[in-house]
């Protein structure tokens, strides 16, 4: 259940620059978090709304963007996109596919006021 | 130091400097996120976002504007790795993170190690788990100092239990330290403690898929030690096919194959860790031009 401290990041990097901006309330909360990335969506969705309660970020709507898997193979170095971390490469089935994206977990932009 | 839970945490930080706090060797220390939610900072660990474009109206909600943030989700736990990393390399410090699921042999393997290398150099562990203090008690009993840190309900440990954790260990200069992480083939692979290596334990029990159910964890590890293999020949376990398994995730993955019980394939991992030690002390030497010591 790392989704716990996965939201709990989020909260101090929304309170961290809520000090710098100056803003008192988060409508809107946009995570960028990669297909390939060690995170379940709905238990980040249930910690998400548990953590933002009575914080500056309280009843903040959550919006998850998906960042599609992206893999480079070493053998053939053809890009291709990837859906897991154990799939071959679809040209030559070699299993040294280099993750070039899609494992990201970001805090992207907040809606505030 | 802390009002909350009087952690210390808010007073001076290591970056590289030896440290100025009572030691309580063997001490337990217990972490909590505080009541309040409030993040600790330290005051040079300054954050930046980089400015972002605030200001811009969100058209038709008049209070409303967005706040650019860009910001990795665990940024303040890779800054406080990398504090615990660079501690480490201008000490000379080995320090590996080993993982696995529960009742791998983590520990035993730990004891075991810890025996076979008694008077070649200083070896300390922090011990992991959700509860107890019975694997950092086992470790004391083999010889080397330990201190347990309990997760309550936490899954893994993260970089700032372990920077608070060298803190009160006082680790010596040049020698070897041992992080047995909570038993868990998730959570831990995605948080970077400042450590030389990741290494997971897999064991001939667990089944030979697990590197594709748990890719994240292989993915993360630069060595796995295929643990129990003196119970190989009681299993039906392809042993060859595991390891086949954890290389389609992780092609530069290392193997050992071992037994904590029986000694087989001791050697070569402790070949392996003498490797690391003498490469963490060189590296310092190389950087050791004339320089002062801040104490
Ligand atoms: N047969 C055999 N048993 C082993 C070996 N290594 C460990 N064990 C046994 O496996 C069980 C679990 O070992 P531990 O060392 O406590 O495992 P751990 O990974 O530290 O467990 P947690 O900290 O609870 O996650 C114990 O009963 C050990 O005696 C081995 O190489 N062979
Ligand atoms: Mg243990
Ligand atoms: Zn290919």
């Amino acid at each position: 259940m790392h989704e716990m401290s996965l939201a709990e990041s989020v909260l101090q990097i929304i309170e961290d620059t809520a000090r710098k901006q100056g803003y008192t309330r988060v409508k809107k909360v946009w995570l960028e978090i990669g297909q390939l990335a060690c995170v379940e969506q709905e238990s980040l969705r249930f910690c998400f709304d548990v953590v933002m309660r009575d914080s500056v970020a309280h009843q903040a709507r959550l919006e998850i963007i998906e960042m599609a898997g992206q893999g480079h193979c070493a053998k053939c170095l053809i890009e291709m996109p990837i859906a897991a971390l154990y799939e071959a490469c679809p040209k030559c089935g070699s299993y040294e596919i280099q993750v070039t994206g899609g494992d990201e977990m970001r805090v992207k932009e907040l809606e505030v006021e | 130091m802390c009002t909350t839970c009087g952690c210390g945490i808010g007073q001076t930080f290591i970056a590289g400097h030896a440290l100025k706090q009572p030691r309580k060797p063997g001490g337990v220390m217990r972490y909590r996120v505080h009541g309040d939610g409030a993040a600790h900072t330290f005051q040079h660990g300054a954050l930046d976002f980089g400015a972002g474009a605030a200001g811009t109206h969100v058209p038709g909600i008049s209070q409303s504007r967005m706040v650019k943030i860009e910001r990795d989700i665990l940024a303040k736990n890779n800054d406080y790795a990398a504090e615990n990393r660079d501690y480490f390399s201008t000490h000379g410090i080995f320090a590996l993170n080993l993982v696995s699921s529960p009742g791998s042999g983590k520990t035993t393997l730990l004891v075991k190690t810890i025996a076979a290398l008694h008077g070649t150099l200083p070896i300390t562990v922090i011990e992991g788990d959700q509860q107890t203090d019975n694997d950092a008690a086992r470790i004391r009993a083999a010889g080397a100092p330990a201190l347990q840190i309990n997760t309550g309900k936490g899954c893994h440990l993260d970089a700032y239990m372990v920077g608070q954790a060298i803190q009160q260990l006082g680790l010596q200069d040049e020698s070897l330290l041992l992080i047995e992480n909570v038993g868990n083939l998730v959570c831990p692979a995605s948080f970077d403690l400042g450590e030389a290596h990741k290494v997971v334990i897999l064991s001939v029990t667990e089944g030979e898929d697990k590197p594709l159910k748990y890719p994240d964890m292989f993915r993360a590890a630069d060595l796995m030690l295929l643990n129990k293999c003196d119970l190989l020949t009681y299993l039906e376990f392809d042993a060859g096919l595991a390891v086949d398994y954890a290389r389609r995730i992780n092609p530069t993955l290392k193997v050992i194959r071992i037994s904590a019980s029986s000694g087989e394939g001791m050697a070569e991992w402790l070949d392996w860790i003498a490797k690391g030690c003498h490469n963490a002390v060189a590296a310092v030497q190389r950087t050791a031009e004339p320089k002062v010591l801040l104490e």
